[in-house]
């Protein structure tokens, strides 16, 4: 190959048509070869019928104050709180400089609904899912939820007050339908 | 009539003309392979863990005939296996423990390799191949023990995976990616089934290259020093005759666990299904993995964990280059020796750490285990290098016999 290239060499940089042609195929094959890649990456993205189970909606006038409750969003829960005067005034009175991922409690819910808590039942940490929601199961010091994976504390917001996790807990998309309804995503 | 050649021979002869199989097993495990005559037991351990992924990847593919990788069935499944299937009890047992095995084994091969400096010029690439494949190792092991769907299955996925999520920017596109969905669920199952039995062939390809890489050079040694032609003997019959007797000894000490002790080194709360809604109070990975879990959880910020855990395992790619010492053998490095020992303590202590709850003073000597675990690559390792005294070397294998004999 090398040798019938150079026979060919006319010009003295040695590139000949033959080099372009094989230069241009390799070109074409790398191409293409990334563009098979694609579909084969993205085909372990989530699926049609997994995005369409990704809304969830619920009755929130069960939930009595001060109970806490998990609802099913995307294979995951999501934590609906009720939270009592106390627990919303806890969350207020935090200077914001205390946090580590500064956020108001406003922020965080629905205006007019502010004694709702809506938030991802996923530890930002590794995923774990943190206690708290049962009245037995442990709040940490901050009286929100504690993670038994690794020791990250939320408050009564939802947010990280101590341990490894980086995040607050997420608050989903959320919407009041009705007084009562909410839909989730 | 001796001289006149067997049909047999004949016939191997024709064969060997056109594809010359058995001289390339012999150069390769037979009598063309010369190796220094003065191997220790612990160089027993190579042929060992090729012992043990042959029989995973036997047991494994008995298994994968009866497992169903669906989040509704997977479970039951494996107790269909326990319970149904003839003997699938057995299979099961020695797969769950092979892993276990095929770890300690595969441990001790890295720390003989570290002891008697098996990793130093003109040796890297075989050692590189080495941590490939153990990369690969953890990486099955984690894939298989996702598939029986049970509670630490399912949380320690769901853990592992989310260390991705550390990623700045494209962390939780790339956890989506893996999941294929928005949380650890069939899809997650079914890739992991597919990926757990692909990755043990990926293993045999990584072997091939090893034992290739292994070829050029030849084996190192006790002594550490290179071995004349004289000083060698040929694999067969020699060191195969070893390796078998060492097979023999290993495969009670196999068994013994698989029939008697099957679940000494499991979690029971893995024969609890998969909940997703619910984390257990304690999750704790396989014994194999809690030096570096420890690392991880010693560092209280996520990035800097997930970077330290990682790491833990590619910082031994750089150790033919951190240890500066041109003298191969831990024999003859009395200062080595000791910090030598002090890691292996230190990895012991970090495994131990890995295992219990992070509270009280547990964080604390996680976090001095992890300094002494990379201090001892970066810092003791290149300055050990530059001021030990090393005893003097024997000129040659059977010198240091013969000064023995004396």
């Amino acid at each position: 190959m090398a040798n019938t290239a150079h026979a060919h060499a006319a010009d003295p940089a040695g590139e000949t048509r033959r080099d372009f042609l094989l230069h241009t195929t390799i070109a074409m094959g790398a191409v293409g070869g990334a563009m098979m890649v694609w579909p084969l990456i993205h085909s372990m993205n989530p699926a049609a019928d997994t995005l369409a189970l990704s809304t969830t909606e619920f009755n929130i006038s069960g939930v009595a104050e001060g109970q806490r409750i998990s609802v099913m969003w995307r294979g995951s829960p999501v934590f609906v709180a009720h939270r009592t005067p106390a627990e919303i005034e806890a969350a207020r009175k935090v200077q914001l400089s205390e946090l580590r991922d500064p956020q108001t409690d406003e922020q965080r819910v629905t205006k007019g609904k502010d004694k709702y808590l809506i938030v991802s039942g996923i530890c930002t940490h590794f995923g774990c899912i943190p206690q708290g929601v049962k009245v037995t199961e442990p709040r940490g010091e901050f009286g929100g939820w504690f993670c038994p994976c690794h020791g990250s504390q939320y408050d009564t917001s939802g947010r990280i007050r101590k341990g490894p996790a980086p995040r607050n807990l997420a608050v989903p998309p959320i919407k009041f339908l009705t007084d009562t309804t909410v839909l989730i995503g | 009539m001796s001289t006149e050649k067997s049909i047999w021979k004949k016939a191997l002869d024709w064969h060997e003309e056109r594809l010359p199989i058995i001289s390339w097993i012999d150069h390769s495990l037979g009598t063309k392979y010369p190796v220094p005559r003065n191997l220790n037991y612990w160089w027993n351990f190579g042929s060992l863990a090729m012992f043990m992924l042959a029989v995973m990847i036997f047991s494994g593919i008995f298994l994968a005939m009866n497992y169903t990788p669906h989040v509704t069935l997977a479970f039951d499944s494996v107790e269909h296996i326990m319970r149904d299937v003839n003997y699938g009890w057995l299979i099961r047992y020695m797969h769950a423990n092979g892993a276990s095995f095929f770890f300690m084994v595969v441990y001790i091969h890295i720390l003989r390799g570290m002891y008697y400096g098996s990793y130093k010029a003109p040796r890297e690439v075989l050692w590189w191949i080495g941590l490939l494949i153990y990369l690969a190792m953890m990486a099955t092991a984690f894939l298989g023990y996702v598939l029986p769907w049970g509670q630490m299955s399912f949380w320690g996925a769901t853990v592992i995976t989310s260390f991705f999520s550390a990623i700045p920017g494209i962390g939780d596109s790339i956890v989506t990616l893996l999941w294929g969905g928005f949380s650890v669920d069939n899809p997650t199952l079914n890739r992991f089934f597919s990926l757990h039995y692909l990755l043990p062939f990926v293993i045999v390809g990584l072997i091939f290259l090893h034992i290739w890489a292994l070829h050029v050079p030849g084996a190192n040694n006790p002594l550490g020093i290179d071995a004349t032609p004289a000083d060698k003997i040929p694999f067969f019959p020699y060191y195969v005759m070893k390796d078998v007797f060492g097979l023999a000894v290993f495969v009670v000490i196999y068994f013994t666990a698989v029939f008697w002790f099957p679940n000494a080194l499991g979690e029971a709360v893995n024969y609890v299904k998969a909940n997703p809604l619910q984390t257990p109070e304690h999750i704790v990975p396989e014994w194999y993995y809690l030096p570096f879990y420890a690392i991880l959880r010693s560092i209280p910020n996520k990035l800097l964990g997930i970077i330290a855990m990682f790491g833990a395992i590619l910082i031994l790619f750089a150790l033919p280059w951190l240890d500066t010492s041109r003298v191969r053998s831990g024999n003859f490095r009395p200062v080595f020796r000791i910090f030598f020992v002090v890691w292996v303590i230190d990895v012991l202590i970090l495994g131990w750490v890995g295992a219990q709850p992070p509270e009280g003073i547990i964080p604390t000597i996680g976090l001095i285990g992890t300094l002494w675990y990379f201090g001892h690559f970066a810092v003791i390792m290149p300055v050990l290098g530059w001021v030990e005294t090393p005893k003097p070397l024997p000129a040659s294998i059977s010198q240091s016999v013969l000064k023995a004999a004396e």
